[in-house]
């Protein structure tokens, strides 16, 4: 085995480290190759496939995949897979778990009430600030205020909605209250909708 | 001065954001009063934004910069300010006034910077264009472009969009020199072919766009960051489809080995990433699906063209000297927006 590390190279950098790398195994044998993004992992395993070589990758963690490759004997593709470039891929399907955060109360933390709205509003700021984002963000009962009119977060859940995080607040809770009109960050959502998304979350944060 | 800029990690138009993150990000942002005398604005994908200031002016305005994807800053200028200006001419306008950005390292021999923005005058001075002045920061990295405006007749936009079923698709430059560019980058390159490259990137869409203006031209855009299929896919806006012959797809010599040795850029597989689902291939080559899906810097006009005299429009262009072929044309809606047919 063969170990090529493209580990903050740009397309085509690994691709071409790893036809050197193949070139060096005369033959047959396996290459294997460390990037840092998925885009990297794709271009890999279309020349895989077009070459017919064998291959396999994992995520291993954030900005670091290892793709090997095999070459020649027990590397060979029928040619059916061979011309499905997605079929291969295996760091294709989102291998994320679900994060669901979920902001019940109007504060952070038992104690003084003014303190817990400043740690909370600061929570939900510090969570615009992580590498990895969760999938959804749920607000109900005291929570519902953060997504709502006059709320000091905002801005910050404005900015995780507009990286893709899915908001939801809680309808019941919006009505009881009378916030119905005043919601101005996502979308409304029912209690079928918070336990199915509680059910299916890998992990559930509650600040 | 035989000095060489730093090459970026992905220089020209590969180094766009992809559209899938992009549009993620346009679709939540807050939207203000609707004014009405704005006649394009980017809530239509279209290449430049278009204000209509009375009912036979408009103005037509845009901005382009990247980091360099050749070594030469003379050419480098030629290249990014011919990209800037070639959105003037997808909506059909006349360059009038440009602006330089620039983006330039504090360390680095002013004389490049010098020859860069040579370069880029010169572009605009060939576009009948007169620039104006410009704002330059200090950068880690060079990056170089125009802000463009120009007038337009209200009435004579080419927006990307208005193709009808039926309309011949012409493109006007070759494809190809994302791919000429990376093997470049790699030393893989023959200098013949990256020569090629380099002139089809320098060259203007100005003559292209005067060409179709005497045509019963109905959409057209310019092929940049998002590929050939990539800007069809815009132009078809979930309406219509398109037929593609593969074999008529004017390539950039090279390009379809150099993709054959793998030589892809990231923005290639972004770019497959985001539109491939839209695109059925039959018997096309993978060295041509990766061309189709190669981004573009500088890149030609897709122009859907009446088919009536879509005939003429492209023997002018071709005896304008222009590379342009008819590559295929739009239908009504089918199953899958884009088919591309080749004879492998």
């Amino acid at each position: 085995m063969i170990k090529v590390n493209a580990i903050g190279d740009a397309c085509p950098i690994p691709v071409v480290k790893t036809k050197n790398a193949i070139k060096e195994l005369n033959g047959s044998g396996d290459v294997e190759v460390l990037v840092d993004n998925e885009i990297a992992v794709q271009n890999l395993t279309k020349m895989a496939n077009q070459k017919g070589y064998g291959i396999r990758s994992e995520k291993l963690e954030e900005q670091k995949y290892q793709v090997v490759m095999t070459v020649g004997e027990g590397g060979e593709q029928t040619p059916s897979e061979a011309e499905d470039p997605e079929k291969e891929t295996v760091c294709v399907p989102d291998s994320r778990k679900h994060k669901l955060v979920v902001i019940s109360s109007g504060k952070m933390g038992e104690g003084n009430d003014e303190l817990g709205e400043v740690l909370m509003k600061g929570f939900i700021y510090a969570l615009t600030q992580q590498d990895e984002l969760p999938d959804t963000i749920l607000f109900y009962n005291g929570g519902a205020v953060f997504t709502c009119e006059g709320s000091p977060a905002l801005e910050d859940l404005k900015s995780l909605e507009a990286q893709g995080v899915e908001i939801l607040t809680c309808g019941t809770c919006l009505n009881y209250y009378g916030l119905s009109e005043k919601l101005q960050v996502g979308d409304v959502t029912n209690m079928y909708v918070i336990a199915e998304k509680m059910m299916q979350a890998d992990s559930i944060i509650k600040p | 001065m035989g000095e060489k800029i730093v090459f970026c990690k992905g220089g020209g138009c590969t180094a766009k954001l992809g559209a899938g993150i992009l549009n993620r990000v346009l679709e939540k942002l807050p939207k203000g009063p609707k004014d009405e005398n704005l006649l394009i604005g980017y809530d239509s994908r279209d290449d430049a934004a278009v204000y209509k200031v009375s009912d036979d002016t408009a103005f037509v305005q845009t901005l382009d910069f990247f980091p360099p994807m050749v070594d030469d800053p003379y050419t480098f200028g030629q290249i990014a300010a011919a990209n800037a200006l070639s959105d003037i001419y997808a909506m059909g306008g006349e360059v009038k006034t440009a602006l330089n950005i620039v983006c330039f390292p504090e360390t680095m021999d002013l004389n490049i910077l010098g020859e860069i923005m040579r370069g880029g005058s010169e572009k605009v001075i060939e576009a009948g264009g007169t620039l104006a002045g410009g704002h330059s920061i200090q950068d880690s990295d060079v990056k170089y472009g125009l802000s463009v405006t120009g007038l337009v007749h209200p009435d004579r936009i080419y927006s990307n969009n208005g193709g009808y079923p039926g309309d011949v698709l012409i493109l006007t430059k070759k494809l190809g020199v994302g791919i000429v560019c990376t093997a470049n980058r790699v030393q893989e390159a023959r200098e013949e072919d990256m020569k090629e490259a380099v002139e089809s990137m320098i060259q203007l869409n100005k003559y292209a766009s005067q060409i179709c203006r005497k045509y019963p031209v109905h959409a057209c855009t310019d092929v940049t960051g998002f590929s050939f299929l990539g800007h069809l896919h815009e132009m078809l806006d979930e309406q219509m489809s398109a037929e593609i012959e593969a074999d008529r797809i004017p390539v950039i010599s090279g390009a379809m080995e150099y993709a054959d040795e793998f030589l892809l850029t990231a923005a290639g597989q972004r770019n497959r990433n985001h539109v491939g689902s839209y695109v059925q291939f039959e018997n096309v080559m993978f060295a041509m699906e990766e061309v189709l899906f190669d981004p573009q810097t500088s890149g030609g006009l897709l122009i859907a063209a009446a088919p009536d005299r879509s005939e003429e429009l492209l023997a002018e262009l071709k005896e304008a000297g222009l590379p342009a072929a008819a590559v295929g044309t739009l239908t009504e809606k089918r199953e899958k927006e884009i088919y591309v047919r080749g004879q492998r």
